[in-house]
């Protein structure tokens, strides 16, 4: 016998076995069928709204209405709406600003939700101290918050950014404190037996097991954000989607509502797609 | 001939820290509760030797091991290392735990270099895993996750990863417990290889007798006594005859049944 024989623990053939046995763990369930194809899937996804759509648009027809105007405004009236808005320029403001105080808000709530999650989640101390506090904090319906942030911050922009800032932090807040109270602690064992001091731990361990949970905190927190958003726009703005909801509604003007709504799930859906890209981008880096 | 190679640039990799220690465990007690799972256990192991460690399932090996390796305190009694009392992670002691626990969101080569003390080069230690990676038969699976690997292939990278710390001390809980019987004994070969080229004081927790008979200088054997909570060194056996050992020979088989007889396994009872 080689030197070499002794030395290679086991054959190439027998590493191809043992993994072989290994192949099934951890894989997903392969997709079967039509449902493998992207397109068939997008097309899937695109019925129900586009059969939505058809109803609406037999419901209102212009003339034979089924349901009158003044109760439901056609796709073509939100339309219209719409295309006239935009060209005064107010569709695009709107938007914008109701875009960066969900943006503002968000940062700054799930940056904060990061840290106190951190600490809550890391150390005994921070626990005790800052987790009975947050829990009662939590506790309070949002929309509580409104009528004293006016007061404190009159109908500028720091009392929206700050709502929507209360309704990102928790959801991060909780999923990242959550997740570090179970990190594998065999894990955080080896980092210290390998020398790991406590950044280092937090660094080579607790940061990456955390971090699905982490992305899930943040796309549970963006919901809110918008949530929190059209709150703090219908009880006193003079812009923004929520403002154009609560304008619509005094007004009765249906097809400015029905826009808003359309103009707030597409919103949502977008910037919850970016953060869905860096997830899927954070799962395969560190899975 | 490759052995001779790989042992010399595993050599060569030297870090020039592996200088064996001395491990003295003085009347080392471990209750959890009011319930005691070890008690009053003295053990010296010279600087280089291989001690293995044998006995039931909770018997406590894994927590003796534990407490050495700085991981658990003691509740009576002291372990130094080179005289110093150990109270926490020593950088001279690697572990190779009981199960693989390797970082799930790591390449098979990145969790043998979590072992890496550090301080180490960045080339020295590439190096250094790759030569590991070789020793161990995984160079393949260098860019694998642990997920798409066997459960003997993590345990072979977790030994890489505590070889890789170039300990003067290197604690190991049952690490081929999860091998076939070919491949164990292959592995027991190539770790007797490498402390050949690198020689460690080795503390190595199994319940196979066959391994202890192996691989170890001595053989400890832990047990409980029957009037008695706490489990205790019911026996050192030192194993006769330079390694590697023939399997057959009657003097181990007259061992084997003592150690086994000492597990509470009658061999004729079979
Ligand atoms: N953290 C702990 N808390 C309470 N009891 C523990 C703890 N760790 C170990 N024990 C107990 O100590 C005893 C010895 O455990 P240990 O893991 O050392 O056994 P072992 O000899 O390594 O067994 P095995 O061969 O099954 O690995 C067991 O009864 C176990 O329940
Ligand atoms: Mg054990």
């Amino acid at each position: 016998m080689t030197e070499s024989a002794t030395l290679r623990p086991t054959s190439a053939a027998a590493d191809a076995a043992e993994l072989d046995a290994a192949r099934p763990r951890g894989r997903r369930r392969p997709r079967r069928g039509a449902l493998a194809n992207p397109a068939v899937r997008v097309a899937l996804g695109a019925l129900i709204p586009l059969v939505l759509l058809g109803i609406w648009w037999a419901l209102t027809i212009p003339g034979a209405a089924i349901v009158p105007p003044y109760r439901f405004a056609s796709p073509l009236a939100v339309w219209q709406a719409g295309v006239d808005l935009a060209e005064r320029g107010e569709l695009g403001r709107f938007a914008a600003i109701s875009l960066q105080r969900v943006l503002l808000g968000f940062a700054a709530g799930a940056a904060l939700g990061l840290v106190a999650g951190g600490l809550v989640g890391l150390s005994r101390l921070f626990e005790s101290l800052l987790g009975p506090f947050l829990g009662i904090v939590r506790a309070v319906p949002s929309l509580a918050w409104v009528p004293l942030l006016i007061v404190w911050f009159q109908i500028g922009e720091q009392s929206k950014v700050i709502l929507v800032a209360i309704g990102a932090f928790f959801p991060v807040f909780t999923t990242v404190s959550l997740a570090l109270h179970h990190v594998d602690r065999g894990l955080v064992e080896v980092a210290r037996a390998f020398g790991r001091r406590t950044l280092g731990t937090f660094l080579s361990v607790q940061l990456p097991s955390v971090l699905p949970a982490v992305f899930t905190g943040l796309r549970l927190a963006l919901v809110q954000a918008w949530l929190f958003l059209v709150a703090a726009e219908l009880l006193g703005a003079s812009m923004g989607l929520g403002f154009l909801l609560s304008r619509g509604q005094s007004n009765g003007r249906l097809d400015h509502i029905l826009l808003a709504i359309i103009l707030l799930a597409v919103a949502g859906k977008l910037t919850d797609s970016v953060l869905a890209l860096v997830q899927r981008w954070a799962a395969r880096r560190w899975s | 001939m490759a052995a001779v190679e790989l042992g010399d640039r595993l050599a060569g990799l030297s870090l020039g820290r592996s200088t064996p220690a001395t491990v003295r465990v003085t009347g080392l007690g471990r209750a959890f509760g009011d319930r005691p799972v070890l008690e009053g256990v003295d053990l010296e192991v010279a600087p280089g030797e291989i001690v293995a460690i044998l006995g039931a399932s909770g018997s406590g090996k894994s927590t003796l091991l534990r407490i050495v390796g700085g991981l658990d305190a003691a509740t009576a009694g002291t372990v130094t290392i080179d005289d110093h009392v150990v109270a926490g992670i020593d950088d001279r002691v690697a572990i190779g735990f009981q199960e693989p626990r390797l970082l799930p969101w790591r390449t098979v080569a990145d969790n043998v270099a979590y072992g890496l003390p550090s301080g180490i080069a960045k080339d020295a230690g590439r190096a250094r895993v790759a030569a590991l990676l070789e020793l161990v038969g995984l160079d393949d699976f260098a860019g694998h996750r642990p997920r798409a690997i066997s459960g003997g292939m993590a345990q072979r990278t977790s030994l890489a990863r505590a070889l890789a710390r170039d300990p003067g001390v290197l604690l190991l809980d049952e690490p081929f417990g999860a091998l076939d019987a070919l491949t164990r004994m292959r592995m027991q070969d190539l770790l007797l290889g490498v402390l050949d080229t690198a020689p460690t004081t080795v503390l190595l927790v199994t319940h196979d007798v066959e391994e202890a008979l192996q691989v170890a200088d001595r053989v400890v054997l832990l047990g409980t006594e029957p009037d008695r909570a706490g489990a205790r060194i019911q026996q050192i056996v030192t194993v006769p005859g330079a390694r590697p050992r023939d399997r057959g020979s009657a003097e181990l088989a007259e061992l084997r049944a003592e150690l086994l007889a000492g597990l509470g396994i009658d061999r004729h009872a079979h």
